[in-house]
């Protein structure tokens, strides 16, 4: 899989690939390396730093072991960038019953992660991160499934960014404001509940919805709504089309301001423009292709699958403060809230083995 | 950490408690052609579909409960 995010000056992009490989009737092993290659200058970096590059090499491993209707996964995931290294492990069972109409998923994971500051060799510190995650799989209808998911996560540690920072009220600079490093707390505590559903329309296409409600120990409290719908073009299956509309909304962290009064003004101070108040649109398409047999990779079904989305985010509280120039004088706290459009792509290919 | 189990494991019993209430499977094999088809799986790529829940989890102060395609990357 190609895939590729580019908007607010920042492009990621980069191939992942995933191998699976069933090992008699009841194991199944997977193996997937994951490339993001950064490079640019989001706001942050534009205000108060220069552009950069970077790379994070994500390896992870899987296995699945299935016995009657019950399947248990374990799973390894090392991710590494020059500043930062992560480490995660986790477990999940998985159990059918009701005469296979419900399915029950539980899924646990833990992961550590060293922070580092480059150009800062004394700079160390770690955190840690715990995942409490059910879904209920429920079949309604002949035409409808419905999905109801939980989860918990609990962060601990080293949360903040060790290069950003939060600007405040300075009479005696020349803008009228001055940077000062961020601080967050060293735990969080976040609950999400969704539940999806997805019906077969009378002609051969279906429709999907999904709410989620979030909420965290930081004040952060998130809504998000989702719809698709999925049309094949023909009934062998050549082609399959997507459309995606989706709404987000958050409120900010207790502790985020994108201007605070003085410096050290608060215990906590944040200004993540990913912790302001905010909303975002999605706009997305895809099509799956079926290749012909001629084309075939293996003599199994393979898929061309390419997925765009747009996304627009538009911040209430975070400000560009980019506007600023000598022709202006635009006070503190009066600039634009800041907006801007992302483009995300995917095109993968799929053969199943 | 307690209360979180707490929840887990209360939610984990209705879920039970709920499902003894029913009296038989109400669709059988025979009637789930429709479900079948792949295009009612809730993600018909769970690969491409996690690295998207992996854009939003970035841009975005809420995570988790994406469901079967999972999120999450380790990574901050």
């Amino acid at each position: 899989m190609y895939h590729s995010y580019s908007g607010g000056g920042v492009t990621i992009d980069g191939p992942s690939i995933l191998v699976r490989k069933n090992v008699g009737n009841s194991v199944s092993l997977s193996a997937n390396y994951y490339v993001d290659m950064i490079s640019g200058a989001s706001i942050d970096v534009e205000a108060t730093a220069s552009p950069y590059s970077e790379q994070r090499d994500e390896y992870s491993l899987g296995a699945d072991y299935l016995v009657d209707k019950t399947t248990v996964s374990i799973g390894y995931t090392n991710s590494s960038e020059n500043d930062y290294q992560a480490e995660t492990v986790a477990f999940g069972i998985s159990q059918a019953f009701f005469g296979e109409l419900s399915t029950l998923d539980m899924r646990v994971s833990f992961g550590n992660d060293d922070v580092f500051r480059n150009g800062d060799p004394d700079f160390a510190a770690d955190a840690q991160h715990r995942r409490y995650a059910v879904n209920w799989n429920q079949i309604l209808t002949t035409k409808l499934i419905a999905e109801l998911s939980v989860e918990t996560v609990a962060d601990e540690g080293f949360l903040n960014n060790p290069y950003r920072t939060v600007r405040y009220a300075d009479p005696a600079s020349a803008l009228g404001f001055s940077y000062q490093p961020e601080i967050y707390p060293t735990t969080r505590n976040s609950d999400a509940v969704a539940l999806r559903a997805k019906y077969r329309l009378p002609y051969r296409a279906a429709i999907r919805a999904e709410y989620r409600r979030y909420a965290d120990s930081w004040g952060v409290e998130a809504d998000n709504i989702e719809f698709r719908y999925t049309h094949p073009l023909r009934e062998q299956d050549e082609w399959i089309l997507e459309g995606k509309l989706r709404f987000y909304q958050q409120d900010a962290a207790d502790f985020y301001s994108d201007l605070f009064p003085y410096r050290d003004a608060t215990n906590f101070r944040a200004r993540d423009k990913e912790l302001s108040n905010f909303s975002d649109i999605s706009i997305g398409i895809g099509v799956a292709y079926v290749l012909p047999e001629r084309w075939s990779l293996f003599d199994r079904k393979n898929t061309i699958n390419f997925y765009w989305d747009h996304i627009l985010f538009e911040y209430d509280d975070f400000r560009d403060v980019t506007v600023h120039n000598p022709e202006n004088t635009i006070a503190p706290g009066e600039e634009p809230g800041y907006s801007f459009g992302a483009n995300v792509i995917r095109l993968f290919w799929s053969v199943r083995l | 950490m307690f209360s979180t189990l707490r929840r887990l494991a209360l939610l984990g019993t209705g879920m039970a408690l709920l499902s003894g209430c029913s009296v038989s499977p109400w669709v059988a094999p025979y009637e789930r052609h429709y479900l079948a088809d792949p295009i009612m799986a809730f993600e018909m790529d769970p690969v491409a579909a996690g690295y998207m829940n992996h854009v939003y989890e970035a841009r975005e102060a809420a995570r988790g409960a994406e469901g079967g395609s999972g999120g999450g990357c380790g990574c901050n």
